[in-house]
């Protein structure tokens, strides 16, 4: 962390124009939960750091209609603290309270969480089978929208171009046939790495699932949504013969490695029971 | 080449400070270096144990991952505010001197400053809730449950 510069752009404007003339020699900051650490393990080291986290116009949850639009920089603390979120979006609910500790969640940002990009992102997952889409706002004034399965390109790899920040992500309100269900594996309870972790959401009409939306992390080089497994339920009756079934595809869809949290083995393993905890608890009721 | 030092103010403990400071300054280093506030522990230097936590704008966060620069003017806590001035303890203070929550009390200002934040935000956590809120808050001596029982004393 020698050699720095740090920057608080007055708005979204000014951190675009200040990141282009940069040249590349930058990082954006928000909570910095992730950055610092890395800087001082210089994984990173930038030359400057644009401090996105004064942009408070870029801190909301809104609930419009149909839709959820969730500010960039809002914190995880903050959508813990939504009752929108809460009693409309319980799958995010579960991943964000699952997020670092009451401490890094009270600094880190939903915009950060996915730009860092780690493979076991938490608000990825449910923001995957929520088929979520992420904003975007590029120097000149250009807009982007970007599906989240087109997010993630490798390990802390995203989509997104070097002057390019996130400004919001939304995704439709889950409707009331829809239930869902989160699950982290980690080593600690908290400020924990996922060992593998997996989010549900089901479409479901008594027990039938009319459409599935199934999210991995940690078991693959991004967040992943198990594409196979959800076409082997849609449209059938849950009961434990298929999820036992599924089950076993998920083992052959992801793609772990062995690592010092765990072998590519048990993950494989761990995955599997975690995907079948999370459609039981989906199918008796929804939420972690 | 050297880095540009910035003057910056903040609060700290109510008063009005002023430093000094290089870009990379970590808060946690200019409180216990800057300002002789040593109550505040530098242990992981990552952010995983929490013993690093001060309160800014009223909200417990990491010190040891925290830019001195990034809470410029901001209003911060620290385990030496949290006394009254004529020396009377917190009640969660005396919580945990009545309940022997503290052995060698390297976490006890990150573990008194979660229970503090806790019982400002709910009144009657459970113990469940109590050790969901210092979850990040590592201690190696207690085994914990002293520190849960002297906060769970103060539950009403």
């Amino acid at each position: 962390m020698d050699e720095l510069e740090y920057f608080r752009p007055k708005d979204l404007s000014e951190a675009l124009r200040t990141a282009e003339s940069a040249q590349g020699a930058f990082k954006f900051i928000a909570g910095g939960t992730n950055v610092i650490p890395d800087m001082r393990s210089e994984t990173l080291a930038p030359r400057l750091l644009i401090d996105l986290g004064v942009l408070d116009d870029l801190r909301y949850i809104r609930d419009e209609r149909g839709t959820i639009a969730i500010g960039a920089l809002t914190t995880i603390s903050q959508i813990l603290a939504s009752d929108a979120i809460r009693e409309k979006v319980p799958l995010l609910f579960a991943a964000a309270g699952r997020l670092g500790s009451p401490l890094t969640r009270n600094r880190a940002t939903i915009g950060g969480n996915l730009a860092d990009a780690s493979p076991c992102a938490d608000t990825a997952l449910p923001l995957l089978v929520m088929e979520a889409t992420v904003h975007t706002a590029r120097p000149r004034g250009t807009r982007r929208d970007i599906p989240m399965d087109r997010f993630f390109l490798g390990p802390n790899r995203t989509a997104l171009a070097e002057n390019e920040i996130i400004t919001e992500i939304t995704f439709p309100k889950p409707g009331a046939s829809e239930r869902g269900s989160f699950i982290k594996l980690g080593l600690r309870n908290a400020m924990a790495i996922a060992v593998a972790s997996v989010a549900v959401q089901l479409d479901l009409r008594g027990r039938t699932c009319r459409k599935a939306r199934i999210a991995f992390g940690s078991v693959a080089p991004t967040p992943m949504r198990a594409a196979g497994t959800e076409k082997n339920l849609e449209g059938k009756d849950i009961d434990e013969r298929l999820i036992r079934e599924c089950s076993l595809l998920v083992q052959e869809e992801i793609l772990p490695i062995s690592d010092i949290r765990g072998s590519a083995e048990y993950r494989k393993m761990a995955a599997a029971a975690l995907f079948r905890r999370a459609v039981q608890e989906a199918v008796s009721g929804g939420g972690e | 080449m050297t880095m540009d030092k910035k003057t910056i103010r903040f609060t700290v403990n109510k008063e009005m400070v002023e430093v000094t400071v290089e870009p990379n300054a970590l808060l946690l280093n200019v409180l216990r270096n800057d300002l002789g506030l040593a109550g505040t522990k530098y242990s992981c230097g990552t952010g995983a144990c929490a013993l690093c936590t001060v309160l800014v704008n009223g909200e417990p966060i990491l010190s040891c991952i925290t830019l001195a620069m990034a809470v410029e003017g901001a209003d911060i806590t620290t385990i030496e505010g949290l006394a009254q001035p004529d020396g009377t303890l917190d009640p969660v203070q005396e919580a945990f001197l009545d309940h022997g929550a503290i052995q060698c009390g390297y976490c006890t200002p990150g573990m008194v400053l979660m229970a503090k934040d806790l019982l400002n935000k709910n009144p009657h956590p459970t113990e469940s809730e109590i050790r969901g809120h210092i979850s990040g808050t590592l201690c190696r001596c207690t085994g914990y449950t002293s520190i849960v029982r002297a906060i769970k004393s103060l539950s009403k």
